[in-house]
């Protein structure tokens, strides 16, 4: 059995039919292939091995003999360049060269298992040996010519004493597999009209018979078409020759030949009266054989076969054909195709965005569902950039000589990876969209991209990578861009790489620039146009707000997946000391109204927020300032501090507010407060807990770790707090809305929501500052008041530390808000007005701020326990927090 | 001797790989100082990541590696060598650390074999593809440009086999062929060192399929990977890295079908998440080696990307309970 490899394999047994050998690409056998390759013609000469593969070659010959070139380069360039060529690749390859020089750089080229030819006797048995060793490295199958120290084989004696003796050698000596071992016994000339070459066919056919019967495993090939030598010129004769050659050839045990498929009749279609002139000559069976076979050749002269290559699908549309050439890998009529194309639409450009970007779509989704394999791709983004030069002078003239590029972007595949394609595609993409674009190619280290990104000032670095380990490379290039403070936004692109990913473990680490997953190719142009385009702002905005959800749900998720139970939670809380040192007495228990004036609560607006609504991006007062939003932002500003001085002025806008401070104790979860007087509990506030598994040493937190335990006999206290800005805001949104005033209208909810939240920090600092009065001393500016360095905390309901939205309702018992103040609860427990705030406060200096994340359905079960009702009562107001 | 308990274990059992040796390293945390001390001190390029110096500068933890999966059950550790050409090295500018990295690498594994003397326990000298291709241009205007050539990676090849054989190795593993005629290239190497040495190694070779579409990364299908490199005396030949288990199984079939040789697999702990992370646990990658333990496919298991050695515990646990894969030499 013959085993044989290409991309795909190829195994011979006794029932294989005859092997076809493609022998076109070789420069002895074809002027034109010749002319190819001295001219550096590869294009044409790789379509020369295609139309031998398509014609149903099952071995590709390759041949570069030739005085004039330099027949090893030609060898190694052509054998690389087919190994691009999957199509062609699938097949294994015949290495054809009287050179040793010349077989042993090409058998470095193949990856498969190929064939020499050939090796023979003719320089003694040392030079065989050392030859046939050496091809045995490369794993190669080795044809043996029937040629020793005395010259070519030209008898049937001399064929098989020689081939016996080889075939002897190379088992006995060097050990060579006998299924890997192919005789050549020459296929020399018929009917040249010389008599000693009359049996030349003869005397190969039983050359054959002898080998196969009595040289086990061996196998016979020749060169066919050196048999109508004689008939050059007439292929209608050669191709009957050949036909019938064959036909009694195999019979005699040949298993494989260098046939040109289309130069070959089917032997059952050749014409009778030819095939019997044909035969008598083969078969040597009559003297005249030559001259009659000679007298017909003269009468079908000229008549020229129809090229049998499979070319139906030029019939097809434009379109379809750009779309075939493009999966198929072909470049041949590419120019025509995009010419036709072109002229059929109104700008170059939309050959590119139509017919060509869906044909690269479908090669797309055959490589994604496994129909196409990453060579092949290659080379469809060849045929792609081909159609891409072809186009870009057209695309070019429509600019009127404006040359100046959109923009300059670096491309690069990661350190490490050598996976290319997808970014290239980027590059034709973005090229075509008039982006000057800078390749740096594969296997880039950092410092190049960082470095090439400074010297050549360029828009955007895009990245690419498909394997693995090029995620932490993007990761490392995101942390050295950093450091080398570029503000250059980085696109992420490529098989592995994910927006999750790019969200969660890049972005993080390049907090100057902005970081941007790029899903595929045709996602490239948008991105890079909102990127350098006037709406950067807004499109950077959007995407960090993005990024910002995915890390949000992706930690809920990923919180989600290790949960703790409950008890091991609780046994993980937090145990905070408890003395007088951070333990207060409050100078005031009791609840106590607060009516601050507008003008009070203004320094201590946060105005970051504010932008935010007008969905201006950027931290105040910088914002002011911005290259980009700066203008908008100071004229919202202006108007906001015009209408802050009106309702100021007016002062139909009321600010109230209610803060208490209760005796309070932990008692596991829960927080019993008690009445300041008569020390009955007054209400008990049910805190979660974290179940999230955390790194040693982090406990899971409960609101209630921040108060004294029960246990502890030590009397400790609580805050609560509701305040307002929205009293009176009914009188401004009526007056704005019946004038259609619908910016002034968001103005004023704007301020007041502001306000309220001023109004929220104004009442700390006073409570921290006066009734509770643990930090009298403490001044602070606003900057640091929004940075809360602060001691203590004032969680409220419906954020991150106690999501539960009910604890609203026990912070409005126990200050009576509702008659106090006017602010009442929605009964989805919104607060009414809109501008309201409404909290806790906690005074322990280790009390902080977390996120409660992931509970489990115990915790729910435990907590409906606590609140004396069924999970079905209050599930609604966890689902969000629910595992 | 060694040679000759190797060939009799094959026969009578499913020998047990070891599992990923970048998972483990990756636990330690290591940093910038971990991959210098006390022999690159003074290297001017940074060397953090390249995992094989950590057997000349922290042997301790690399030797504790091949400890825990001895312990696990691996019948067969690779060396901390993947990278060790000067080729793959040449990123680093370490060319001159090569030796080092085999011969340290070969020696303290095999001192850790020897700690266990229950059985035979062998090491095998990992030989990665290096970084560069033969068969592939990285140039895709000039598809006929090659980063390497033929031979410069026989050079490079032929280098570290002599260190990892002067180490003590017992095995060459030739893995992660991506690239066929890369790991001709390292055969070639192979069979020049035989030669002038005088000796001979077992050589295993393993092969990456890419994907669902079969083939290698130069577009090869299994079978055709596997004709083109019979031609040396292999032990066995088989796949690992890229795939799981169980979508490596159709290809490991290929293999039982047609190689004369023992057939090997160490696939991946599943295939990565989003995040480039291989998640599949022990037990659900066993459950799927199970399978083709069962039809008898492969001679030696173990794993790739992601397996630790709590995984092989548990290949090692489902091998011992199935009879190795029969085949004609």
């Amino acid at each position: 059995m013959l085993k044989l490899a290409g991309l795909e394999a190829l195994v011979l047994n006794e029932n294989s039919n005859f092997v076809n050998i493609g022998e076109r690409t070789n420069v002895t056998g074809s002027r034109a292939f010749l002319r190819m390759i001295k001219e550096g013609d590869y294009e044409a000469a790789l379509a020369v091995a295609r139309e031998q593969v398509e014609g149903g070659a099952q071995i590709l010959d390759v041949n570069m003999d030739e005085g004039m070139i330099d027949g090893k380069a030609a060898m190694v360039r052509f054998l690389n360049l087919l190994a691009a060529e999957p199509d062609i690749a699938r097949i294994p390859i015949m290495i054809d060269s009287s050179k040793w020089e010349i077989i042993h750089a090409g058998l470095k080229c193949l990856q498969g298992k190929g064939i020499v030819n050939s090796i023979s006797l003719k320089e003694g048995e040392t030079v065989f040996i050392n030859q046939a060793k050496e091809i045995r490295r490369f794993g190669a199958t080795v044809i043996v010519m029937a040629f020793d120290e005395n010259g070519q084989a030209d008898s049937y004696a001399r064929r098989i004493e020689i081939c016996e003796r080889s075939y002897r050698i190379l088992v006995d000596q060097v050990g060579f597999p006998k299924d890997d071992i192919i005789f050549d016994p020459n296929i020399f000339p018929v009917a040249t009209g010389m008599e000693e070459h009359a049996n030349n066919a003869v005397d190969f056919f039983k050359a054959t018979k002898w080998i196969r019967h009595n040289l086990p495993g061996a196998h016979v090939s020749g060169g066919v078409s050196n048999v109508s030598f004689s008939f050059r010129g007439n292929n209608k004769v050669r191709e009957a020759m050949h036909a019938a050659f064959l036909y009694h050839a195999t019979a005699h045990g040949m298993d494989m030949g260098i046939v040109n498929p289309s130069m070959l009749e089917v032997y059952s279609e050749i014409e009778p009266e030819l095939l019997l002139r044909v035969e008598d000559v083969l078969l040597n069976r009559r003297p005249d054989a030559t001259e009659r076979l000679l007298e017909f050749a003269d009468t079908v002269k000229g008549e020229v076969k129809q090229q049998t290559a499979d070319l139906a699908w030029r019939l097809q549309s434009v379109e379809r054909r750009l779309a075939h050439a493009l999966i198929k890998g072909i470049v041949e009529f590419i120019d025509e195709d995009v010419e036709q194309a072109r002229q059929n639409v109104e700008r170059p450009i939309q050959v590119i965005e139509g017919p060509l970007m869906d044909g690269m779509n479908q090669v797309g989704d055959l490589f994604g569902s496994g129909q196409m394999f990453l060579p092949q791709v290659v080379k469809s983004a060849r045929v792609m950039k081909k159609a891409v030069a072809y186009l870009l002078p057209y695309i070019e003239a429509e600019k009127d000589g404006k040359q100046e590029a959109a923009g300059k972007i670096l491309l690069a595949t990661v350190k490490g990876d050598v996976h290319d394609i997808g970014k290239n595609i980027v590059g034709v993409v973005l090229a075509c969209n008039n982006y000057e674009i800078i390749d740096l190619g594969v296997m880039v280290a950092p410092q190049v991209i960082i470095q090439t990104a400074i010297e050549q000032n360029v828009d955007a670095i895009g990245l690419s990578g498909l394997i693995t380990p090029s995620l932490d490379e993007m990761v490392h290039l995101a942390k050295e861009m950093e450091r080398a403070r570029l503000t250059i936004p980085l696109l992420i692109g490529g098989a592995t790489t994910s927006k999750v990913h790019t969200a969660v473990k890049i972005e993080e680490h390049y907090p100057s620039g902005a970081v941007i997953h790029v899903l595929d190719a045709s996602r490239s142009v948008t991105v890079v146009e909102s990127l350098l385009g006037a709406k950067k702002t807004d499109f950077l905005s959007a995407l960090r707000a993005d990024y910002q959800k995915i890390r949000t749900h992706h930690a809920k998720h990923q919180a989600a997946k290790e949960l703790l139970s409950l008890e091991q939670a609780r046994a993980n809380r937090l145990q905070l000391d408890f003395n007088a040192q951070n333990v207060a007495a409050p100078n005031q228990l009791g609840v106590q109204m607060h009516t601050p004036l507008i003008d009070e609560l203004i320094p201590y607006i946060d105005w970051t927020p504010f932008f935010q609504t007008w969905d201006l991006h950027g931290k105040y007062p910088q914002i002011l300032n911005d290259e980009v939003v700066g203008d908008a932002a100071r004229k919202v500003f202006k108007d906001a501090q015009a209408l802050l001085a009106q309702i100021t002025e007016e002062r139909i806008i009321e600010c109230k507010g209610l803060s208490g401070i209760f005796p309070a104790n932990a008692d596991g979860d829960d927080i019993q407060i008690y009445d300041p007087n008569s020390k009955k509990l007054l209400y008990t506030q049910l805190t979660l807990r974290q179940q999230t598994k955390k790194v040693a040493g982090q406990p899971n937190l409960a609101l209630s770790d921040f108060i004294a335990p029960k246990t502890q006999q030590i009397q400790d206290y609580i805050g609560a707090f509701v305040v307002t800005a929205g009293i009176g805001i009914e009188h401004y949104i009526s007056q704005f809305e019946a004038k259609h005033d619908d910016y002034n209208a968001i103005m004023i909810k704007a301020l007041c929501d502001r306000l309220a939240e001023a109004f929220a920090e104004f009442l700390h600092a006073e409570v921290r500052q006066k009734s509770w009065g643990y930090a009298a001393n403490e001044q602070l500016e606003n900057e640091e008041l929004i940075a809360e360095q602060y001691r203590g905390i004032r969680p409220a309901p419906g954020y991150p530390a106690c999501p539960d939205h009910q604890e609203k309702i026990g912070i409005f018992k126990l200050l009576d808000a509702t008659n106090q103040i006017g602010v009442s609860l929605t009964e989805s427990l919104a607060m009414w007005p809109a501008a309201a705030v409404s909290g806790w406060y906690f005074g322990h200096p280790d009390a902080k701020y977390f996120g409660l994340g992931k509970i489990t359905q115990e915790q729910l079960e435990d907590v409906a326990i606590r609140k004396g009702k069924s999970v079905a009562e209050i599930e609604r107001w966890y689902s969000s927090i629910l595992l | 001797m060694t040679n000759s308990a190797l060939y009799q274990a094959i026969q009578q059992r499913i020998l047990v790989l070891d599992g990923a040796m970048g998972t483990m390293i990756q636990r330690h945390k290591l940093e910038e100082f971990d991959f210098r001390e006390g022999a690159f001190e003074n290297h001017t390029h940074p060397l953090k990541g390249n995992n094989d110096l950590l057997s000349i500068t922290r042997p301790e933890i690399i030797k504790e590696i091949h400890r825990a999966y001895l312990q696990a059950g691996a019948d067969i550790i690779e060396t901390n060598t993947f990278s060790g050409t000067t080729i793959a090295q040449a990123d680093y500018q370490l060319e001159d650390a090569v030796y080092q990295i085999n011969y340290q690498g070969a020696k303290i594994a095999k001192e850790v074999t020897l700690e266990f003397t229950d059985r035979p326990r062998f090491v095998a000298g990992s030989i990665g593809p290096t970084n560069r291709t033969a068969s592939i241009s990285p140039d895709v205007n000039d598809p006929g440009f090659r980063a390497v050539s033929f031979d410069d990676l026989v050079d490079a090849y032929a280098f570290q086999i002599a260190a990892l054989i002067d180490g003590g190795v017992d095995i060459l593993l030739i893995e992660t062929v991506f690239d066929t005629l890369n790991a001709k290239a390292a055969l070639y190497a192979c069979d020049q060192i035989f030669e002038k040495r005088g000796m001979q190694l077992p050589i295993m070779v393993s092969g990456t399929i890419t994907d669902q579409s079969g083939r290698t990364l130069t577009g090869q299908t299994t079978e055709a990977f596997l004709i083109s490199l019979s031609h040396m005396p292999l032990l066995s030949i088989g796949l690992n890295c890229a795939l799981g288990a169980s979508m490596m199984r159709p290809y490991l079939q290929v293999l039982h079908q047609k190689a004369p040789f023992a057939v090997s697999a160490h696939p991946n702990a599943g295939l990565p998440n989003e995040f480039g992370l291989y998640d599949e646990s022990p037990a659900a990658m066993a459950a799927q080696i199970e399978q083709f333990l069962q039809e008898g496919l492969v001679n030696v298991i173990g794993g790739c990307c992601g397996t630790t050695p709590e995984h092989i515990a548990a290949i090692a646990a489902v091998a011992s309970k199935y009879s190795p894969r029969k085949w004609n030499h």
